[in-house]
C-alpha cells in the first residue's frame, strides 16, 4: 500500500462513528414512539414465563431445588441455557451495530467472546462438576481452610455479579425507551421487579427456563434475519459482501470523499481496522475475554445443574456450538444492515445517521426483512434477553451471599436448608432494590467499561484460584486468598486507571489516564498467577500441609467423580 | 472420601492411565486454542494487510474465510474432546470406580 492509501484508510476508519470496544454495553440513543406490537408481544413473554415461575415454585423446596433445580437439567437444556445466559442483548445489538459500521472489526470483537469456551471443557468443566456442589466457592476451597477461601470467592462473585448487573440494568433503560418508548425508569423497576419474582419463586428451575425460551427465540429470530438477508443474494456471500463494499463506498463518496478514497472505504469493511490499536491491549483484553468467561460465576454455576460429569461436557459442547453460530449470525445481520437500512431513508435521520442510534442497526434490519409483526418480535427478545441474563445474575450473587458467607462462614457449615432458603431469598430481594437503585444512579454515565471489568476480575481473580486449586498439588489457603486478592483489586483499580475510565467517565483529559491500556489482564492475572504461587511456596503453616495433604483424595474425586454430588431425587 | 479408597485408586494402573492420557489430551488441545486464537490477533496487530488482502478478483479477502474458521475451529475443537472425554475417558473412569469400589 501506497502512504497517501494508507493515510485514506486511516482517514475512513477514523471517520466511522463509536465502534469497537463499547459494544458489549448498550447506552444511548433518543425515546422513540410507543410500540405496541413489541409491548404486547414481550407481555406474552413475560405471562409464559410467570406461568413457567409457578410451576418451578411448586418444584424449588430445598436449597439444593433453589442453587441448581435439584440437578436435573440435562446436558443439551443446559447449554441452551448457557448460551440464554450468556448472549446478552448487548451482543447481540451491539455487534451487529458494531459490524455494520466497522465490518471485520465486529467479527474480531464476537471471536474473543468465543475462544474462552473450549479452553473451560478442557481443563476445568467435568472436574468443577465432581468437585462442587452450588457454586464455584465449593470447588475453589474444597480442600483449603473453608472461611478466607469462601470470603473471597463470595467477594469475586459479588464484584463480577455487581458490574456486570449494572450495566445489563442500564442497557434495559436504553433499550425500553428505543424499543417500546417508554420511560427510562419504566425498564429498570420492570426488569428488577421480574428478576425477582423468576429468582425468589422458581429459584435455579425458573431461571434456566427463562433462559432457554430466550435462547430459543434468539436464535430463531436471528436465523429468520440472516436467511432473509442471504436469500436476497441467492445464498451467496460474495454477492452480499460486495453489496455492502458499493454501499459504504457510495456513502463515502457522498460524505465528500474523492472517488480512489470512497474505493478504499468501502473495501475497508472486508479487513481489520482501528479495533486493535496496540498489542498488549489486543492480547490483554483476548485474555480477560479468553480466561474470563472460565471465571464467570454465574456460568459455572450452571455446571452444578446436570446430574454428571458427562452431561457437564454435553453442556458447553451445545453452549459452545449455539455461540458460535450466534455469532456467525451477528455478523451476516451487520452486514445486511449495511445493505438494507443505510440504505433506506426510512431509519436515517436528516444528517444520515440511524433513527435511535447505532445500536438499532439490528431493529432496523427486523423492520426492513420481516414488517411491523417481526419488528415487535425482535424488539421484545432483545429486552427478554435481559432478563434471562439478570435472573442469572442475581441468583449467582444470592448463593454467594447464602451458601459461602452465609452457610459456610457464619454458620461454619450448620445451617439447616431452610433458613439458608430464607437467607437467599432476603439477598434475592435486597440484590434486586440495590440494582435498580444503581440502575437508575447510573442512567447518565458512560459505563461502556464494566462488561470489560467485569471479565477482567473473572480473569483476574476467580479463574487463578480456581484453575491452582484445581490443579496445582502445592497451592495453599493463605496462597490462594492472597493471590485472589491481588488480582480483585488490580484489576478494579487498573481499570479505573485506564483511559475508559480515567478519561471517559472522570472526565479527566484525554491522555491523562496513569495506565494506558485497553484492559488490565495481562498484567493483573499474571500477577494473581505470580502471587499465589510465590507465597503457596513459601507458607509452611500447619494449614499449608493440611492443604497440600488433601490434593491426592480431590483429584481422584475430580478425574473419578466418586463422591461427586448426585442429582436429588423429585 | 476415606484414605483407603483413594489409595487404592490411587495405585490402580488404570486411574494413572486415566490421568496421564486426559491430561495431555486436555492440554493439547487447549496450546492448539491459545496458538490459533493468539495467532489471529497478532495477525491482526502486525500483518492487517495479509488479512485485507483480496482472495480473487471480487471483494472477498483473506480476513473472512480465515475469521470464520477461528469460529468453527472453536466448535470443533469442543467436539472432538467432548467426544473422547464421553466415550474413552468415561468408559475407564467407570472401570476404576467398578475396581475400587467392589
Amino acid at each position: 500500500m501506497s502512504r497517501s492509501k494508507i493515510l485514506a484508510v486511516a482517514l475512513a476508519v477514523a471517520a466511522l462513528p463509536g465502534a469497537g470496544f463499547a459494544a458489549d454495553v448498550i447506552q444511548g440513543g433518543e425515546k422513540q414512539a410507543t410500540n405496541w406490537t413489541a409491548i404486547v408481544m414481550f407481555g406474552a413473554f413475560v405471562l409464559m414465563t410467570l406461568m413457567i415461575t409457578k410451576w418451578a415454585a411448586s418444584k424449588t423446596k430445598s436449597a439444593a431445588d433453589f442453587y441448581t433445580a435439584g440437578g436435573g437439567i440435562t446436558g443439551f437444556q443446559n447449554g441452551l441455557a448457557i448460551a440464554g445466559d450468556y448472549m446478552s442483548a448487548a451482543s447481540f445489538l451491539g455487534i451487529s451495530a458494531a459490524v455494520m459500521t466497522s465490518g471485520y472489526d465486529g467479527l474480531i470483537y464476537s471471536i474473543g467472546f468465543l475462544v474462552g469456551w473450549p479452553i473451560l471443557t478442557f481443563l476445568m468443566a467435568e472436574r468443577l462438576r465432581n468437585l462442587g456442589k452450588f457454586t464455584f466457592a465449593d470447588v475453589a476451597a474444597f480442600r483449603f481452610a473453608q472461611t478466607p477461601v469462601r470470603i473471597f470467592a463470595a467477594s469475586g462473585t459479588l464484584v463480577v455479579v455487581a458490574f456486570y448487573l449494572i450495566a445489563q440494568m442500564v442497557g434495559a433503560g436504553s433499550l425500553i425507551e428505543l424499543l417500546f418508548g417508554l420511560d427510562y425508569w419504566i425498564a429498570v423497576v420492570l426488569v428488577g421487579a421480574l428478576m425477582m419474582i423468576y429468582v425468589l419463586f422458581g429459584g435455579m428451575t425458573a431461571t434456566t427456563w427463562v433462559q432457554i425460551i430466550k435462547a430459543c427465540l434468539l436464535l430463531g429470530g436471528a436465523s429468520f434475519m440472516s436467511f432473509m438477508v442471504l436469500w436476497k443474494y441467492g445464498f451467496s456471500p460474495e454477492a452480499m459482501f460486495a453489496d455492502a463494499v458499493r454501499v459504504k463506498g457510495e456513502l463515502a463518496l457522498a460524505s465528500g470523499k474523492t472517488p480512489e478514497e470512497a474505493a478504499v472505504a468501502g473495501q475497508s469493511i472486508m479487513g481489520p481496522g482501528t479495533f486493535i490499536k496496540d498489542p498488549i491491549s489486543a492480547i490483554s483484553f483476548g485474555m480477560a475475554l479468553m480466561f474470563g468467561t472460565a471465571g464467570l460465576p454465574h456460568i459455572l454455576m450452571r455446571f452444578f445443574t446436570v446430574p454428571s460429569a458427562k452431561e457437564a461436557r454435553k453442556s458447553v459442547m451445545w453452549a459452545t456450538t449455539w455461540i458460535g453460530y450466534f455469532y456467525l449470525l451477528t455478523f451476516i445481520i451487520g452486514f445486511g444492515a449495511i445493505t438494507y437500512v443505510l440504505t433506506n431513508p426510512e431509519f436515517l435521520t436528516a444528517d444520515g445517521k440511524l433513527v435511535g442510534g447505532t445500536n438499532m442497526a439490528a431493529v432496523h434490519l427486523a423492520h426492513a426483512v420481516g414488517g411491523n409483526i417481526f419488528l415487535g418480535f425482535i424488539s421484545a427478545v432483545a429486552f427478554a434477553t435481559i432478563l434471562a441474563v439478570v435472573a442469572g445474575l442475581t441468583l449467582s450473587g444470592a448463593s454467594a451471599v447464602s451458601h459461602d458467607l452465609y452457610s459456610t462462614v457464619i454458620k461454619k457449615g450448620k445451617a439447616d436448608s431452610a433458613s439458608e432458603l430464607r437467607v437467599s431469598r432476603i439477598t434475592t430481594i435486597c440484590l434486586g432494590i440495590v440494582a435498580v437503585i444503581l440502575g437508575i444512579a447510573f442512567q447518565n454515565q458512560n459505563i461502556a467499561f464494566m462488561v470489560s471489568l467485569a471479565f477482567a476480575v473473572a480473569a483476574s481473580a476467580n479463574f487463578p484460584v480456581l484453575f491452582l486449586a484445581i490443579l496445582w498439588k502445592d497451592c495453599t489457603t493463605k496462597g490462594a486468598v492472597v493471590g485472589g486478592f491481588v488480582g480483585l483489586v488490580l484489576s478494579v483499580v487498573l481499570t479505573v486507571l485506564s483511559p475508559s475510565v480515567w478519561e471517559a467517565t472522570l472526565g479527566h483529559p484525554v491522555g491523562s489516564a496513569p495506565f494506558p491500556y485497553t484492559s488490565p489482564t495481562i498484567f493483573s492475572m499474571t500477577l494473581a498467577f505470580l502471587t499465589i504461587w510465590i507465597v503457596s511456596k513459601m507458607d509452611n503453616s500447619a494449614r499449608a500441609k493440611v492443604d497440600r495433604a488433601g490434593f491426592l483424595a480431590q483429584q481422584v474425586r475430580s478425574e473419578t467423580g466418586i463422591g461427586a454430588s448426585e442429582a436429588s431425587a423429585h | 472420601m476415606e484414605t483407603p479408597l483413594v489409595e487404592r485408586i490411587v495405585a490402580d494402573p488404570n486411574y494413572q492411565e486415566l490421568k496421564r492420557q486426559r491430561s495431555s489430551f486436555g492440554w493439547t488441545l487447549t496450546i492448539a486454542m491459545l496458538v490459533v486464537y493468539y495467532g489471529f490477533i497478532l495477525l491482526i496487530a502486525f500483518k492487517k494487510d495479509l488479512l485485507a488482502a483480496r482472495i480473487g478478483e471480487g471483494v472477498m479477502t483473506w480476513g473472512i474465510p480465515i475469521g470464520f474458521g477461528v469460529i468453527i475451529f472453536t466448535i470443533l475443537i469442543t467436539g472432538i474432546y467432548v467426544r473422547r472425554a464421553n466415550s474413552e475417558f468415561d468408559q475407564l473412569s467407570e472401570k476404576i470406580k467398578k475396581d475400587a469400589l467392589k
